[in-house]
C-alpha cells in the first residue's frame, strides 16, 4: 500500500466537499436544505470541512411540516446556534393558509407531499438558484438515476429524459432565470457509509435515532409514533414499544423500527444485520405505488 | 478499505442485469423488501427463478420497454472494498450514456455471450472503455452453462479478443468464464470449470490495484473558491479551496499560479481549519500561500518544477451528445474543471467508428452518439493536460450557449501551442 492512500470515507468526503465548493463557485444564491435528519446533519459537517474557517456561503433552510419530531426541531435550533450560521424556517401551515390548500385526508394523510409547495415558495421568496440536499442514490431506484446536479424548471419539476450527462467531476450548473438546481453531494454514499462517517467524525445526533420507549400504533405492519397529527381509526390501539428511527421525516409517514441499539456502534451492527432497506422499513409514502418517488420528483419533490 | 468504481455495459440479452443482480444478491446487498417488490411484479426468468435483472431497471419507461436507457448507480461492499457500479446501456443509440458512465470508472466489465463469441457490441464497449482511458478491462465470458462449461470455447474467445485488443490502450485485460444466471465464478469459484485456475469475478474486483492509477506526479490544483472569513482574528486569511486532481502538495513547496505565472510558497495545507502534513489526489483541501497573490476561481496552482503551459488550441476526441448535429464552426461554452470559456470547433478531422476504431474522413457533421476528432480554439487560455497522461486534467464538457444543455464530452489528445494571435470568437 502506497503512502498516499485514501480510505473510502476520505474519498467520499473529498468528493462531497468538491461538489459543495462547486455550488459556492457556480451559483449566486445557494441554500442547504436541512431537515434535522442524519443525512442533512452529515451535509452540515461536510460544509464545515469545505468552508471553515470561513462562514458557509449559504443559509440552512428548513421546511417545517408542523408534524416534525420535537426532538429533531430542538436539535436543528441548537445546531444552527452552535455553528453560528443562518437558519431560515418556513412552515407548511402558512402555505396551506396562503394558497388555500386542502389538508390531506384519510388513513395515510401526511403533509409530506405539501412540503413541495412550501419549498417552491421559499425558493421563490429568496431567489435560491441551487438547493443542496442529502438524498442518496442507494435509497430508491429513481434516485439511482438522478444526477448530482439536477436541473429543475420553474415548477421544480424533474424530467428524467432531459437530464444532462454528467462526466468526470465536471458539473454543469448553467441555468436560465427561474430555474434552479438540486445538488446532492452524498449521492454516492450508502446508509452504512453515512453511519460510519458519523462515527468517525463523532457527530451528535437527535436522540430519536437511538433506542427509546414510545407510544405507537401499528399501521400496515409498521410502527407509527402515536401523535396528534396521525389519522386514527376507531380500532387503533396505543402500544408502548422499544424503538428507534432509521430515518427522520414527518411523524405521519416515518415509521419506527423495534430496536435496542443505544449507540452508533450498535446501530451500525443492526443495519448490517438488517434484511429490510432503509426506505422500505420506514417510509409509507414510497409504498403507495411502484413509481411513487419518480412521480413525486417529477412534481418538484426532492 | 478503498473504492472501486466500475462500469458494466451491455443489454439484457447478454445477461448484464443478471450479472449485477447476482453480484448484489450473492454479496447479500439485496434487501428482503426489494426482492419482494420484484417478486410481486410477477416477472420470472426461464428457470422460474426471480429475475435479478429487474433490480437495476429504475425508471418507468425502462421497465415498460425492458431496457436500460440511463446510467444507474448501484452500490455494494465487501470487507475489502466499497464498489460503485455505473450500470450503462449497451445499444449503440445510448453510446453517450456509456461514455458518461465510463468517465468515472477505473474498470470496465465487458460481457461476451459464450455461444456467440466476440461481437460488434463487444468491440464497441471495449473501444469506448479504451477511449475513455479505463485502465482495467474484465472480459466476462458469460453463459458458459449453455456451452457445457467447455474450456475450448473459452480459449477460442480469448484468442479472438486478444487479436482485436491489440489496438486498445487498456493496460490490463483479464478473462473470466462465468454463468451469471447460475452464479459460476461470480462470487464463488465454479465447481463446473475446474480447468479455470484464475479468480472469480468478485475476487478480482476486490484485488485489482487501483490506487496506482492515480497520478501523483504532476501537481494540479484548480482553485474552486476563495475562503475569506473577514473576522478580526483572521483578517488577512485567504484560503484557496479546491481539489488536488493530481500530484502531492506540502507546506514549503515553491509554487506557480497559472495562468498569471506569479510565484509563492505554500504556508499551509488544511482541511476544515486543521493543518495537514500533505495533500494528494483526490483530496479536497485548502491551501494558504506566504504571499498575497491575486488568485480566483479557475486558476491552477502547480509546483514550480512542473511545466504546464496555458493553451487556446487543442485537438480532442469528442463524443457528441445532442440531437442537433455538430457542424464545423459551432460556438459553444466549454467547462474544464473549474474554468469556463467560450470555444469554437474549428475543424472536424474525422469520425471514429466505435465498432471498429476505423477513421472516417471528409465529415461535414457529427450526429448524436457519434465520436470524432476535432480541433478546438478557446477564447481564454486553458490549463489542460493530454487525457492519456493525466485523465483528471484532460476531460472537458461542451455546453450549448442558449439551452445550457451538456452537448458534448471531450478528451484532449494534443495540445497545440502556436504563436499566432488567438482566433477571434
Amino acid at each position: 500500500m502506497s503512502k498516499q492512500y485514501l480510505d473510502y470515507l476520505d474519498q467520499l468526503e473529498a468528493e462531497a466537499i468538491h461538489i459543495m465548493r462547486e455550488v459556492a463557485g457556480q451559483f449566486e444564491k445557494p441554500a442547504l436544505l436541512f431537515s434535522g435528519g442524519k443525512d442533512s446533519i452529515t451535509l452540515v459537517r461536510l460544509a464545515e470541512k469545505a468552508f471553515r474557517p470561513g462562514k458557509f456561503p449559504f443559509p440552512l433552510v428548513h421546511v417545517d411540516t408542523g408534524h416534525n419530531f420535537p426532538e429533531a426541531i430542538r436539535y436543528r435550533d441548537e445546531l444552527a446556534e452552535k455553528l453560528g450560521e443562518k437558519l431560515i424556517v418556513r412552515h407548511v401551515e402558512d402555505t396551506i393558509k396562503r394558497q388555500n390548500l386542502s389538508e390531506p385526508k384519510g388513513r395515510y394523510a401526511s403533509r409530506n407531499g405539501l412540503q413541495t409547495y412550501t419549498l417552491l415558495e421559499t425558493i421563490e421568496e429568496f431567489g435560491f438558484d441551487a438547493c443542496i440536499g442529502g438524498a442518496r442514490r442507494d435509497e430508491e431506484k429513481a434516485r439511482a438515476k438522478e444526477r448530482i446536479f439536477s436541473v429543475r424548471d420553474e415548477f421544480g419539476q424533474w424530467d428524467p429524459k432531459l437530464q444532462r450527462p454528467e462526466l468526470w467531476n465536471i458539473y454543469n450548473g448553467h441555468i436560465h432565470k427561474g430555474e434552479n438546481v438540486r445538488v446532492f453531494p452524498i449521492s454516492n454514499w450508502t446508509e452504512l457509509d453515512v453511519w460510519n462517517y458519523i462515527k468517525r467524525e463523532k457527530i451528535e445526533l437527535p436522540n430519536i435515532y437511538f433506542t427509546h420507549e414510545r407510544d405507537c400504533l401499528v399501521r400496515d405492519g409498521k410502527l407509527m409514533a402515536w401523535s396528534d397529527y396521525i389519522h386514527l381509526d376507531p380500532d387503533d390501539v396505543k402500544i408502548t414499544k422499544t424503538v428507534r428511527f432509521r430515518t427522520v421525516g414527518d411523524m405521519t409517514c416515518t415509521a419506527a423500527v423495534e430496536s435496542v441499539a443505544y449507540d452508533i456502534d450498535s446501530v451500525i451492527a443492526e443495519i448490517i444485520e438488517s434484511k429490510i432497506s432503509e426506505r422500505g422499513a420506514t417510509r409509507i409514502d414510497d409504498k403507495l405505488s411502484e413509481t411513487a418517488m419518480e412521480d413525486r420528483k417529477k412534481g418538484g419533490y426532492f | 478499505m478503498d473504492i472501486l468504481r466500475f462500469i458494466t455495459a451491455g443489454s439484457v440479452d447478454d445477461g448484464k442485469s443478471t450479472l449485477i443482480g447476482r453480484l448484489l444478491y450473492d454479496t447479500k446487498q439485496i434487501f428482503a423488501d426489494q426482492l419482494e417488490a420484484i417478486e410481486s411484479s410477477g416477472r420470472l426468468n426461464e428457470d422460474g427463478q426471480v429475475d435479478l435483472s429487474l433490480l437495476t431497471d429504475g425508471l418507468k419507461a425502462e421497465r415498460e420497454q425492458g431496457i436500460t436507457i440511463d446510467v444507474a448507480y448501484k452500490y455494494f461492499n465487501t470487507e475489502k472494498r466499497k464498489f460503485i457500479i455505473a450500470d450503462a446501456p449497451g445499444h449503440i443509440q445510448y453510446t453517450r450514456n456509456m461514455v458518461t458512465g465510463a468517465s468515472n470508472s477505473s474498470l470496465s466489465i465487458i460481457l461476451v455471450d459464450a455461444r456467440k463469441g466476440v461481437q460488434e457490441q463487444t468491440r464497441r464497449h471495449s473501444i469506448i472503455s479504451s477511449l475513455l482511458g479505463i485502465p482495467h478491462l474484465v472480459i466476462c465470458i458469460n453463459k458458459m452453462d449453455l456451452v457445457g462449461f467447455d474450456e475450448a470455447v473459452f480459449n477460442k474467445i480469448v484468442e479472438d479478443y486478444k487479436r482485436f485488443a491489440q489496438k486498445l490502450n487498456a493496460k490490463d485485460i483479464k478473462f473470466i468464464p462465468v454463468s451469471a444466471l447460475k452464479g459460476d465464478n461470480i462470487v464463488e469459484k465454479s465447481t463446473a470449470m475446474s480447468w479455470y485456475t484464475g479468480s472469480s469475478l468478485l475476487q478480482h474486483l476486490e484485488e485489482v490495484p487501483v490506487s496506482s492509477d492515480i497520478n501523483l506526479k504532476d501537481t494540479r490544483f484548480p482553485v474552486q473558491y476563495v475562503i475569506r472569513p473577514h473576522t478580526t482574528e483572521l483578517h488577512d486569511y485567504r484560503g484557496y479551496a479546491g481539489k488536488v486532481i493530481s500530484g502531492v502538495y506540502r507546506k514549503g513547496d515553491k509554487i506557480t499560479v497559472l495562468p498569471s505565472g506569479e510565484t509563492s510558497t505554500i504556508k499551509s495545507v488544511e482541511l476544515g481549519g486543521k493543518e495537514l502534513d500533505e495533500a494528494f489526489a483526490p483530496m479536497s483541501v485548502v491551501i494558504q500561500l506566504e504571499d498575497a497573490v491575486d488568485i480566483s476561481r479557475g486558476d491552477v496552482i502547480v509546483k514550480q518544477e512542473d511545466n504546464l503551459e496555458a493553451t487556446q488550441g487543442f485537438e480532442a476526441i469528442l463524443c457528441w451528445m445532442h440531437n442537433t448535429p455538430l457542424k464545423p464552426g459551432a460556438k459553444l461554452l466549454l467547462r474544464h474543471n473549474s474554468s469556463d470559456t467560450r470555444c469554437v470547433v474549428k475543424e472536424i478531422q474525422y469520425k471514429i467508428d466505435v465498432n471498429s476504431l476505423d477513421n472516417m474522413e471528409n465529415v461535414d457533421q457529427v450526429q448524436l452518439n457519434e465520436i470524432c476528432r476535432v480541433f478546438i480554439k478557446t477564447s481564454h487560455p486553458l490549463l489542460v493536460d493530454n487525457y492519456g497522461n493525466n485523465r483528471s486534467n484532460g476531460g472537458f464538457i461542451l455546453v450549448d450557449e442558449t439551452s445550457y444543455s451538456t452537448v458534448g464530452a471531450g478528451m484532449v489528445v494534443d495540445v497545440v501551442n502556436e504563436k499566432e494571435p488567438s482566433y477571434m470568437i
